[in-house]
C-alpha cells in the first residue's frame, strides 16, 4: 500500500513536471553571418525582461560567440561540453546574465569540435533545462552538418533567421527542408534596409516570404544601433528607446503568445529619393 | 510611376534581378532534391513517346538547365525504331490516360490525314504542332524542351508554357517509303542544338 502510494505520488509529480516543461527553441539559418547569435541574445533578453526564466545554449562549439554579444565573456568558466561530459554540474556551468537576473547562458566550448558533442546527451541536457526554464533558446551554428543536427535535436520549435539576400534565402529554404515535419519554423527577416527596398535595390519582406512562405515572426531593420550594442556587449533589447529594440520586444511578445502584430520596417520616401531614383536608375 | 518609366526604358532594378535569380535557383534546388519525381516524370514521358516510336529506355537522359530567364528541361531520348502502330493510337484524346500503345484494331500505319497526336501531351497548353511527329529511320535522337510543370510551386519563368515540345534534332531526309509517304510532313521544325 505504501509502495503504491509512492508510485502515485511520483506519477503526480512527473505529470506536473511534464506540464511545466519549458519551450526549447532553436535559432537557425543555414548561412553564417545573418544574425543568429544577435537574434538569440536579444530574444533571450527580451523574454527575460518579460519576467520569464530563460536559458541560452551556444551550440556553436569551436566558435563561441554568444558570450561576447551578451558581454559575459569574462564570466564564462565552464562550457556545454564540460556539462555533457559530466566534468562540472549544470549549476556551475550556467552563467547568470549581468543585466537580466532571469537570463542564463551555457557557453560553447571554444577549443573543441562540433563532432565531439553526443547528440543523445545534448537532447537530455535540453530536457533538463526545460524543467527549470520557461524558455531554452539554442543558438545553432551555421551549416547543416553535425553541429546543426545537435542543436536541432533537443528543440521542439524553430526560428529561422534570414536576410534579404539570394544566398541567405536559398540556405533558409534548404534548412527548412532539413527541419522537416517535426517543426513549423517561424521566420525573422534581419538586416532589412527599407530605403534600399523602396529603391528596388533589395529584396523586400514580401519578396522573401513569397518564396519561403513561413509564419512571419518579425522584421529587424539594419540599424547602426545593433552594431553599437554588439560592440558594447549589451543587447539592444535592454533598451526601450530604440525602434530596433522595440522590434525585438514585439517578437518576444509574439513568442510568448501575445496577440501583437509582427513588427515591420518602414521608410518614408523623400522627394530627393524619387528624383535620384528617376535620374540615377535603379540598378 | 518611376517603375513605369524604368520598365519603358528596359531598366531592371537589382532587387528584381535578385528575385529572379532566387526563383530560378530554388526551382533547380528543389528539382535536384526530388529525384523520385524526376524518375516518375521520365517514366511517364517515355511511356507517351513509346506509343509512337521505339526508344532506348536505358539511354534516356533528362536534365535541367538555366536558359536565359527560365529553367529548361532537356530530354535526350534515342529512338531505335518507329512503332508499328504509329500515332493513330494516341489521338483518342483521353486526357491523361496513357494506353500501352499497342492497339489490336489499328494494325495499319497512320492514315494519311492523321493529325499529330497533340492531345496526348501531358500538362497544360497542348498546342505544340510538332508533338507526335517523328522522323522515320533508326536511332535518331529526339530532344525535348519543356518547362517543368510539376516541379515546384514557384511557377515557371517568363517563357510561354509550352509543354513537351518535341522536335527532332537532325531531321535526316530518308528515302520515302510507302509508310511515311502517307504521313504529312511539316516544314517548320524547331531544331534544338
Amino acid at each position: 500500500m505504501h509502495v503504491l502510494q509512492t508510485q502515485d505520488e511520483q506519477r503526480v509529480q512527473s505529470d506536473a513536471g511534464a506540464a511545466a516543461l519549458g519551450r526549447a527553441i532553436v535559432i537557425t539559418s543555414g548561412k553564417g553571418g545573418v544574425g543568429k547569435t544577435t537574434t538569440t541574445a536579444n530574444l533571450g533578453t527580451a523574454l527575460a525582461r518579460r519576467g520569464a526564466n530563460v536559458a541560452l545554449i551556444d551550440a556553436d562549439v569551436g566558435l563561441r560567440n554568444l558570450d561576447i554579444v551578451l558581454g559575459l565573456e569574462s564570466r564564462v568558466k565552464h562550457h556545454v561540453l564540460d556539462v555533457l561530459e559530466e566534468q562540472v554540474s549544470l549549476e556551475d556551468a550556467l552563467v547568470r546574465d549581468k543585466n537580466s537576473p532571469t537570463l542564463y547562458l551555457l557557453a560553447a566550448a571554444q577549443t573543441r569540435e562540433k563532432d565531439e558533442v553526443d547528440t543523445q546527451k545534448m537532447i537530455a541536457l535540453v530536457q533538463t533545462l526545460r524543467e527549470r526554464f520557461e524558455y531554452v533558446l539554442i543558438d545553432c551554428p551555421a551549416g547543416i552538418e553535425r553541429g546543426f543536427q545537435n542543436a536541432v535535436a533537443g528543440a521542439q520549435e524553430a526560428i529561422v533567421v534570414c536576410t534579404p539576400e539570394v544566398s541567405a534565402v536559398r540556405d533558409v529554404d534548404r534548412v527548412v527542408g532539413l527541419l522537416g515535419n517535426r517543426f513549423t519554423p517561424q521566420l525573422v527577416i534581419n538586416r532589412v534596409r527599407p530605403q534600399l527596398v523602396k529603391k528596388g535595390k533589395m529584396l523586400s519582406v514580401e519578396d522573401v516570404n513569397n518564396i519561403l512562405r513561413l509564419p512571419l515572426l518579425g522584421v529587424i531593420a539594419d540599424e547602426p544601433d545593433v552594431i553599437v550594442s554588439t560592440n558594447k556587449g549589451e543587447p539592444l533589447a535592454l533598451r526601450t528607446d530604440s525602434k530596433t529594440a522595440s522590434a525585438y520586444h514585439a517578437i518576444a511578445a509574439r513568442i510568448a503568445g501575445d496577440d501583437v502584430p509582427a513588427p515591420t520596417v518602414e521608410y518614408k520616401e523623400t522627394f530627393m529619393d524619387k528624383l535620384g531614383a528617376f535620374f540615377g536608375g535603379r540598378r | 510611376m518611376i517603375e513605369f518609366f524604368n520598365r519603358l526604358f528596359g531598366r531592371q532594378s537589382s532587387g528584381a534581378t535578385a528575385k529572379e535569380r532566387l526563383r530560378l535557383v530554388l526551382m533547380s534546388d528543389h528539382l535536384s532534391l526530388a529525384p523520385e519525381m524526376i524518375d516518375a516524370m521520365k517514366r511517364d514521358l517515355v511511356d507517351v513517346i513509346s506509343k509512337y516510336v521505339e526508344v532506348d529506355r536505358d539511354k534516356i537522359d533528362v536534365h535541367f538547365e538555366h536558359q536565359d530567364r527560365a529553367l529548361a528541361m532537356l530530354a535526350n531520348i534515342p529512338i531505335t525504331g518507329v512503332s508499328r502502330n504509329g500515332a493513330s493510337n494516341g489521338t483518342n484524346g483521353t486526357n491523361g490516360h496513357y494506353s500501352n500503345g499497342h492497339s489490336p484494331v489499328h494494325a495499319e500505319p497512320a492514315p494519311s490525314h492523321a493529325e499529330p497526336a497533340a492531345s496526348t501531351e501531358p500538362g497544360r497548353g497542348s498546342e505544340s504542332p510538332n508533338a507526335g511527329e517523328v522522323p522515320s529511320g533508326d536511332a535518331q535522337p529526339v530532344s525535348g524542351h519543356a518547362q517543368p510543370v510539376a516541379a515546384t510551386e514557384l511557377g515557371t519563368g517568363s517563357a510561354p508554357p509550352s509543354a513537351a515540345e518535341i522536335s527532332p534534332a537532325k531531321p535526316k531526309p530518308k528515302p520515302v517509303t510507302a509508310k511515311n509517304a502517307a504521313r504529312p510532313r511539316r516544314k517548320r521544325r524547331k531544331t534544338q542544338q
